[in-house]
């Protein structure tokens, strides 16, 4: 067995689908050991400890989030803390969609961030498959503006597109949240990258049997690179999910807020219920997890093409 | 841009015999094609240049363009660089600048040390249940920053946070995480590491399963020890990865902005106002578009000249 070696000379080689799709990250290396390991397999008792110990340090803060989600306010301030599920479950539902209309928020939260999603995989992709698929005038141009606005902060943004939005009259409307985040410079690069890799022959191939440039492209460049989108994805909803700045800023109605802004409305005001609110930070949390959980393989290969190609 | 493709007529008024048939032909009879591999390219941009004409470029010019204005509404007025004269002499401005200086030159060295020191374990076959412990340490990034400032504004709670308590089992005292100024700034550097120091570590983890091992034999047959190898073959190879994150670190951090507005508000006593809280502050509450504006540009100024002074230092060393 070869070992791939795409992280080695970071820029060059690691363009491939291959290299995105067989993430060595998520496969236990067991085919790989260094010539160390494999002649003494000692294993160690403290190193597992160790990392053990980070492992809790990280995940401890989500139990006791879960835990909190079940409890009255009166027992998360208990001294001490108690570790255990209380029975407050339900009734801090309730208080929640009292305070925040817990569905309504939910309902705009997984609207946003799946429309902002779709829409920006979309984006990405078409525009992935131009850079990367066809010669034309200002291609090289193009994408080098929109490289470079990585390095420019978001907030620098945020009160010319704030006018634009009051402007058209989109304030406290979904576009306004969905809008400015369908053009992701990054989502557009790993897609350029990914299909680059893609042989022209296999277009071309398509083409001499008659296929229109769209079928070309629904039929055999998505299929052909669904891995990479859907680490694109996943990313894309991780942020969307979660943003908060733009928002905090471009929503102004109770009715309207996605959940991150009405946790942090909810957390601001003087009689903060902590139930409600860790209830709520706790909801939020689950869909990411899930998503996660299943598509760790994916998760995982994004996050490395984006390291390795950058 | 979209003037260009010129292939781009309708179907139905499109004669037989066009200068140029389009070049991947064998078009059936009837069925001519809008998408030819000539306006193709256009088609597919056109979404992406306009979010990126409407959403990055246009307020990038005219954030600028309020930058050197003052005043609200109808009522701006171009003031030259009064904006940026105000902030050079804005004593909070300072303060605020102070505090993410301070708290970037602690957290990212801190956060991306252990995460190599996380890496390294995950990548030893030493080890047991290595999926787990990954699976582990990357779960915090995943949260949204509200969320976790609001988990951790009550562990963290004076009185009765689980951080206290646990701390008081090793008989230490109550330790007033988000009411002193100091503590407030220890708070900000535990929860940032708390939350982006695994997913770092999944990036060195990939880097790390990216080096050859013929290069570690080798350098085994030669007498090198484990520091040794480290020092000479890991951190080398390693090298494009590290300056990614030592970049995107810094990026991030100086434009912190949800963790102290959710955690402490930007106290106790200025203590953790970042630059773009502060310019938030400024541009929502106040409404100073013009000097929150100079603000975003000084800030950007900032992220700019670092960014090249690190690709500079760590990038191309050889």
């Amino acid at each position: 067995m070869k070992p791939l070696r795409t992280t080695t000379s970071a820029t060059q080689t690691g363009t491939g689908t291959p290299g995105v799709t067989k993430p060595d990250a998520t496969t236990p290396d067991v085919a790989t050991p260094y010539v160390i390991r494999s002649v003494r397999k000692r294993r160690s008792p403290l190193l597992t400890l160790m990392l053990a110990g980070a492992f809790g340090l990280c995940v401890g803060p989500f139990y006791w989030l879960a835990i909190a989600a079940t409890q009255d306010d009166k027992d998360i301030f208990s001294w001490p803390p108690k570790l255990l599920p209380g029975g407050h479950l339900m009734e801090n539902l309730r208080g929640l969609e009292e305070s925040i209309g817990l569905t309504r928020v939910l309902f705009n939260s997984v609207l946003v961030a799946g429309v902002q999603t779709f829409g920006a995989v979309v984006v990405s992709v078409l525009a992935g498959y131009a850079f990367a698929k066809f010669e034309f005038r200002g291609r090289n141009l193009l994408f080098v503006l929109l490289l470079s606005t990585l390095v420019i902060p978001d907030t620098v943004m945020l009160i010319p597109i704030f006018q634009m939005m009051m402007d058209i009259g989109l304030i406290d409307s979904y576009q306004s949240v969905v809008l400015p985040g369908l053009v992701t410079p990054f989502g557009i690069f790993l897609m350029r990258q990914a299909l680059r890799s893609m042989p022209d022959e296999l277009l071309d191939a398509a083409r001499v049997d008659g296929a229109g440039e769209l079928r070309v492209l629904w039929r055999i460049v998505v299929p052909v690179n669904r891995p990479v989108i859907a680490a694109l994805a996943l990313f894309v909803f991780l942020g969307a999910w979660n943003q908060f700045v733009w928002p905090l800023i471009a929503l102004r109605s109770p009715e309207m807020y996605t959940l991150p802004v009405a946790m942090a409305t909810l957390n601001g005001l003087s009689t903060t219920n902590y139930a409600h609110v860790l209830l709520a930070s706790a909801i939020a949390a689950i869909p990411v997890m899930v998503l996660f959980l299943f598509l760790q393989r994916q998760f995982i290969s994004g996050l490395l093409a984006g390291a390795t190609k950058e | 841009m979209s003037l260009a493709p010129t292939e781009r007529v309708p179907a139905a008024t499109a004669p037989a015999g066009r200068r140029k048939p389009p070049p991947t032909g064998r078009a059936r009879p009837g069925r001519r094609r809008v998408l030819t591999r000539r306006s193709v390219p256009y088609l597919l941009i056109m979404p992406a240049v306009l979010g990126f004409a409407l959403f990055k470029a246009y307020p990038i010019v005219a954030s600028f363009w309020i930058s050197l204005t003052t005043g609200n509404g109808a009522g701006r007025q171009f003031a030259g660089l009064a904006n940026y004269r105000r902030l050079l002499e804005d004593p909070l401005f300072w303060t605020a600048l102070e505090n993410t200086a301070l708290i970037l030159v602690v957290q990212v060295p801190l956060m991306l040390g252990l995460a190599l020191l996380i890496a390294l374990g995950l990548d030893s076959s030493k080890v047991w249940l290595r999926p787990l412990w990954r699976l582990g340490v990357f779960m915090p990034s995943l949260t949204g920053l509200v969320a976790a400032g609001v988990m951790f504004s009550v562990i963290l709670n004076h009185d009765a946070g689980l951080l206290n308590w646990l701390l008081s089992l090793f008989g230490v005292d109550r330790v007033d995480w988000l009411g002193s100024p100091s503590w407030a700034r220890v708070a900000i550097v535990l929860v940032l590491t708390w939350h982006y120091t695994g997913y770092n570590a999944v990036m060195y983890l990939a880097g790390l399963q990216g080096v050859p091992t013929e290069l570690y034999e080798a350098a085994k047959v030669d007498g090198a020890g484990p520091i040794r190898r480290f020092v000479s073959i890991t951190l080398p190879q390693l090298r494009p990865i590290l300056l990614l994150t030592v970049v995107l670190s810094t990026i991030g951090t100086l434009q912190l902005f949800d963790e102290p507005y959710v955690l402490t508000g930007g106290g106790p006593d200025n203590a953790t106002l970042t630059v773009t809280m502060y310019l938030y502050n400024n541009g929502f509450k106040f409404f100073d578009f013009g000097y929150a504006s100079a603000l975003a540009y000084a800030l950007a100024l900032i992220v700019s000249v670092l960014g090249i002074l690190q690709v500079r230092l760590i990038g191309e060393r050889r």
